[in-house]
C-alpha cells in the first residue's frame, strides 16, 4: 500500500542545499506494524511528513495505494490525509476546553462523506477501540492525564477509518509505564483492527513493540528487519 | 465542510474567548450605533425641515415686492420694504392659467391690547383663501369669509401664541373685543399651532381681513405679499415665469435684473434646505464612520493574535484534512459573525441613542429601513474587509511548521 522509490528531500537554507533523505526506497503492506527508528537529525520527521501528505519529495516517487502523491495538487492532499491518514503526534495537540467527545469528532467537519448522523457513533466505536472509559467522554480535554490525552488523540486518528495511521513520538511526553499502556494500544489496533502503523522513534524499546523497524541515519536506510514481536 | 459545522466552529471559537470577543463586539456596536445615531439626526432635521416647509403649503410662489431704488442711488432699501405691489397686480396674475388660488396680504407690526394685557405682534391682513393655501385650520372659531373682506368687517383671528399672551393659556377669547391701534376688533377664531418659534412663526399673529387693514392700518392699496398657489407641481416653474413676465410688463420694467419684486419658490427654498442637511448627514456620518474603521481594526487585531495564537491548531486542521479554503473560510466567518453581531447590537444602541437625542435635544431624529440596510452592510463589509488579511494568513500557513510551532 506503501511504496517509496528513491525518495530525496532536499532543504534550501542559506543559499546552501542540505539533503535530508537521500534516495530512500522501501515498501510497507497493508496491516504492517513498522517502527521508523533514528536519532534527531536522522531524516525521520521528514519522512513522516512525505508519507502523511504534508509534504512532497524533492525527487523520486512516493505511492499511495499505487497513486503518486507527488503529483497531487494541495486539495487533493488535503482529501488523502482526511480520508487515508490519522496523525498521532507527541505533544497530543488536543483543542483545549473542549471535550473529548468534540475531539474526537473534529475530523468528520473536514470529512463531508460521512453522514452528521453517524458520527457520534464513529467516535464511541474509536473510543471504545483505544480503550477510554465511557465515563470519561464528556470530560474536557485539559483534565485528562497524558495517557488518556493520548489515546483520545489515538481515537481521534482512527475515527475517519483511515488505512495508515501516523505515529509521531507518540510516548514522548509520557512517562515509560503510560507509554506502554499507548504502545500496546497501537498492538491491538494491529492486531484487532488490522490497522497499517507507522510509529517515529528514536528509543529502540519502543520501536520494538513493531513488528519490523526501519533504521535511518544522515536521510539513509541502514537496516531493516523484522523483530521478535513476529514470532 | 459544511455550513452548520462552520456556524459551530465559528461559535466555539468566539465562546471560549468571551471577553476578548466582547470587547472587540464593543468597538463595532460603538461605530455601528453612532453611524446610526449622528444619521438619524441628520435625516431628522431634514425631515423636519422638509415638513415645515411644506406646511406652509403646497406649490406655493410668493411674490414679495423688491427693494426701493431710484437712478444714481447706490443705496438699496430692503427687500420687500417697497409698496410696488398693488391688489390689481394679484387680480391680473389671477388670470394667469394653471393657477389654483391667489391670496395677498399686507402685514405690519402693531401693538394690540386687551383688558389688562397687551402684546406687540404681526397684523396679517388678508383674502378669505389665504387659510386654504397656507393650510391654516382654526382651533375655536371661524376664519375669515369672503364677506367680512367685502365689508371691512372688523374681526380677528388670532395665533395660539398670540392669544396666550391677551387672554392666557388656552383661554376661549371668542367674541371678546381687541385693540389694534386705535380700533376695537371682534376676536372670531383661534388658529391650530404649527409650531416654530421668533419672527415668522406662524403663531404669533393676528390675522385680519385685507380690505380692514389696508384701510385702518397702512392707508394704501398696496400688498405685502401675493400667494400664488400652483395646480400642479411640474408646473411652478412655467408659471413663475409667466408671472415674471406679467409684472414686469405691468410695472414696464425692460430689464428683469432691475426687477422691483421677487418670486420665491418654494421647491428652490426645499432643494436649497435639503442639500444643506443632506450635507450635514454626510458629514456626521463621516465622522461616524472613522469610529467604525477604529472597530474594524480591532477585528483584524483580535483576528491576528487569534491566528498567532492557534497556529499549532491550525496545523492540526490541516493534518486532519482540512484544506486552505476551509481554514480561511472558517476565520473569515468568525470576524463577520463578530461585526454582524456587533452590527445588530449597534443598531439598537443607535436607535435608543437617537430616542435619547430626541427626548433630551428635541432634536426630530429619524432611524428608517435605509439605516438598517447600512448598518448591516457595513458591518458585513467591515467584517470581510478587515478579517480577509488574518483569514489568509491563517490558510497560507505551513502545516509542518504550524505543527512545530511553540
Amino acid at each position: 500500500m506503501i511504496r517509496c522509490e528513491n525518495i530525496t528531500k532536499i532543504y534550501a537554507t542559506g543559499g546552501t542545499d542540505l539533503a535530508v533523505l537521500k534516495d530512500v526506497s522501501f515498501e510497507i503492506a497493508k496491516g504492517e506494524f513498522v517502527a521508523i527508528i533514528g536519532p534527531s537529525g536522522s531524516g525521520k520527521s521528514t519522512l513522516m511528513h512525505i508519507l502523511g501528505a504534508l509534504d512532497r519529495p524533492t525527487s523520486g516517487k512516493y505511492f499511495l495505494d499505487d497513486k503518486d502523491v507527488g503529483e497531487l495538487s494541495d486539495e487533493d492532499l488535503a482529501e488523502i490525509r482526511s480520508s487515508k491518514i490519522g496523525f498521532v503526534f507527541q505533544s497530543f495537540n488536543l483543542l483545549p476546553r473542549s471535550t473529548v467527545l468534540r475531539n474526537v469528532m473534529l475530523p468528520f467537519i473536514y470529512d463531508e462523506h460521512t453522514l452528521v448522523s453517524e458520527r457520534k457513533e464513529k467516535a464511541a466505536k474509536a473510543l471504545k477501540a483505544v480503550g477510554l472509559e465511557e465515563d470519561r467522554w464528556g470530560h474536557l480535554s485539559n483534565q485528562l492525564s497524558g495517557g488518556q490525552m493520548q489515546r483520545v488523540a489515538i481515537a481521534r486518528a482512527l475515527v475517519n477509518e483511515p488505512g495508515i495511521l501516523l505515529a509521531d513520538e507518540p510516548t514522548g511526553n509520557l512517562d515509560s509505564k503510560t507509554g506502554q499502556i499507548v504502545l500496546q494500544t497501537f498492538q491491538k489496533l494491529n492486531k484487532e483492527n488490522g490497522n497499517t502503523i507507522i510509529l517515529i522513534t528514536h528509543d529502540h524499546n519502543v520501536a520494538n513493540f513493531a513488528n519490523r523497524v526501519i533504521e535511518i541515519k544522515d536521510g539513509v536506510i541502514v537496516a531493516d528487519k523484522k523483530t521478535n514481536q513476529n514470532l | 465542510m459544511r455550513i452548520s459545522d462552520l456556524f459551530g466552529e465559528t461559535f466555539f471559537s468566539l465562546a471560549s474567548n468571551k471577553s476578548r470577543s466582547a470587547l472587540t463586539i464593543l468597538g463595532i456596536v460603538i461605530g455601528i450605533g453612532s453611524v446610526i445615531a449622528m444619521i438619524s439626526v441628520g435625516q431628522g432635521s431634514a425631515k423636519d425641515i422638509s415638513s415645515r416647509i411644506e406646511s406652509l403649503g403646497t406649490n406655493l410662489l410668493v411674490v414679495m415686492p423688491g427693494s426701493q431704488k431710484s437712478a444714481g442711488q447706490v443705496v438699496r432699501g430692503g427687500m420687500g420694504s417697497s409698496q410696488t405691489l398693488t391688489m390689481s397686480d394679484a387680480e391680473a396674475i389671477k388670470e394667469i392659467k394653471d393657477i389654483q388660488a391667489v391670496a395677498s396680504t399686507v402685514s405690519s407690526r402693531k401693538q394690540v391690547t386687551v383688558k389688562g394685557a397687551n402684546t406687540n405682534t404681526s397684523i396679517y391682513g388678508i383674502d378669505s383663501n389665504y387659510f386654504g393655501i397656507k393650510n391654516i385650520e382654526v382651533d375655536l372659531g371661524s376664519v375669515i369669509n369672503a364677506s367680512q373682506v367685502t365689508s371691512q368687517s372688523k374681526v380677528a383671528v388670532l395665533g395660539p401664541t398670540t392669544r396666550d399672551d391677551l387672554f392666557g393659556a388656552d383661554a376661549d377669547p371668542i367674541g371678546q373685543k381687541i385693540r389694534i391701534g386705535s380700533q376695537e376688533y371682534f376676536v372670531i377664531g383661534v388658529t391650530k399651532s404649527k409650531g416654530g418659534s421668533g419672527m415668522g412663526s406662524s403663531d404669533d399673529l393676528i390675522y385680519i381681513p385685507l380690505t380692514t387693514a389696508q384701510q385702518y392700518l397702512t392707508g394704501s392699496q398696496s400688498v405685502s405679499n401675493i400667494n400664488v398657489q400652483v395646480s400642479q407641481e411640474n408646473l411652478m416653474t412655467v408659471v413663475q415665469a409667466q408671472i415674471q413676465e406679467l409684472l414686469l410688463q405691468r410695472h414696464r420694467i425692460s430689464d428683469p435684473a432691475s426687477a422691483d419684486f421677487s418670486i420665491m419658490n418654494q421647491a428652490d427654498m426645499l432643494s436649497a434646505m435639503s442639500s444643506i442637511t443632506q450635507t450635514l448627514t454626510l458629514l456626521l456620518g463621516a465622522i461616524a464612520g472613522i469610529s467604525l474603521i477604529v472597530g474594524g481594526i480591532g477585528i483584524m487585531n483580535m483576528m491576528l493574535t487569534t491566528v498567532t495564537e492557534r497556529t499549532r491548531e491550525i496545523g492540526l486542521r490541516k493534518s486532519l484534512g482540512a484544506k486552505s479554503k476551509d481554514i480561511s473560510l472558517q476565520f473569515l466567518t468568525e470576524s463577520v459573525a463578530l461585526t454582524f453581531i456587533g452590527g445588530f447590537i449597534g443598531f439598537l444602541v443607535g436607535w435608543g441613542g437617537s430616542w435619547l437625542i430626541n427626548k433630551l435635544s428635541g432634536l426630530t431624529t429619524s432611524v428608517n429601513s435605509s439605516s438598517v440596510i447600512l448598518s448591516f452592510v457595513v458591518a458585513a463589509v467591515v467584517g470581510i474587509v478587515f478579517g480577509y488579511y488574518p483569514a489568509r494568513r491563517a490558510a497560507k500557513l505551513n502545516p509542518i511548521e504550524a505543527l512545530r510551532y511553540q
